[in-house]
């Protein structure tokens, strides 16, 4: 419960005040970040899905009779799928950078101020949590692996998440070696459980174009999620510095 | 009684920790639809975007 104010100074609560700060902050970063997240997704990781695709569908055929050219023609510009991924990427970054700039508001009231600079750990951090956990034990998938049911996975991906956002928090913030040690089994524990495998692996895509997928989308998501941390914490920290402060009479 | 000093933000920790959590929830609302529903209809408009950003996808 908010404290009934006896001196009202301005029009909004400074919980709602504190609300349209955080949502300013988290929306545009996240919105800018998507576009440029999209624009480097179309331009180094669709070309390799595209291709994948090719093999996916039988087009081509990996030690088939024929050996196969490793140079394939992409295909015209596919507008409506494409703007689409540039959508939900943006959706994506966006839903990331509310999250970000959540977590940076609560990390600064208690204490810890929050600048650009310090944005790019945030962003580092975000993506070891968002990104390279979870694919330490589910490596981003090119269309056409063989794959463990996808509830299960997600349910797994969801929780790794979880658990490695807590533990870079207690590392982070946490103060004493209790803290660093529950930090520590909380990063190894998804992994130590393990990931849902598959039961056999039947993909038809080449191995040499499965990891150059994974390695791009993790290299594309490793550029988005720096930039999406520098962006919050400078809009986050701009934001915080136009905020009105109250003034003693 | 004096003010009490405040953060640069203006704000004490109880009204952070509302907004933060809605914010938070909202950013969530956007991940879990855009990566995780399985829909049909979704799925395959973010099919490429879930691929790409490492989520499980089928």
């Amino acid at each position: 419960m908010t404290p009934p104010m006896t001196c009202v100074t301005r029009p909004a609560s400074p919980a709602t005040d504190m609300f349209s700060r955080i949502l300013t902050s988290g929306l545009i970063a996240g919105a800018v970040t998507g576009l440029i997240a999209a624009l480097l997704q179309l331009w180094f990781v669709q070309p390799v899905l595209l291709h994948a695709e090719l093999y996916e569908s039988g087009q081509l055929a990996h030690f088939g009779a024929e050996t196969v050219s490793a140079h394939q023609d992409p295909g015209p510009f596919e507008w409506t799928r494409n703007m689409l991924s540039v959508l939900f990427t943006m959706m994506v970054y966006a839903g990331y950078g509310l999250m970000l700039v959540a977590l940076m508001a609560v990390s600064e009231s208690q204490g810890n101020a929050v600048t650009a600079r310090q944005g790019l750990l945030w962003g580092l951090a975000g993506y070891l949590t968002m990104q390279l956990a979870p694919a330490f034990g589910l490596a981003p998938e090119v269309p056409g692996v063989a794959a463990a049911d996808v509830q299960v996975r997600a349910i797994w991906w969801l929780g790794t998440a979880l658990a490695t956002g807590l533990a870079l928090w207690l590392i982070a913030f946490g103060k004493g070696w209790a803290a660093w040690g529950v930090a520590v089994v909380l990063l190894l524990a998804p992994h130590v459980i393990g990931a849902p495998q598959p039961d056999s692996y039947a993909g038809p895509v080449p191995p040499e174009l499965s990891a150059e997928f994974a390695g791009r989308a993790l290299g594309a998501g490793a550029m988005a999620w720096v930039l999406l941390g520098l962006l919050a914490g400078w809009f986050w920290q701009r934001e915080s510095q136009s905020a009105p402060v109250p003034q003693a009479a | 009684m004096t003010a009490k000093p405040m953060t640069a933000a203006g704000a004490s920790r109880a009204s952070v920790l509302f907004p933060a959590v809605a914010a938070f929830a909202i950013g969530f609302g956007l991940i879990f639809m855009s990566g995780l529903v399985q829909a049909e209809t979704l799925h395959d408009a973010a099919h490429d975007v879930r691929h790409a950003t490492g989520f499980p996808c089928h």
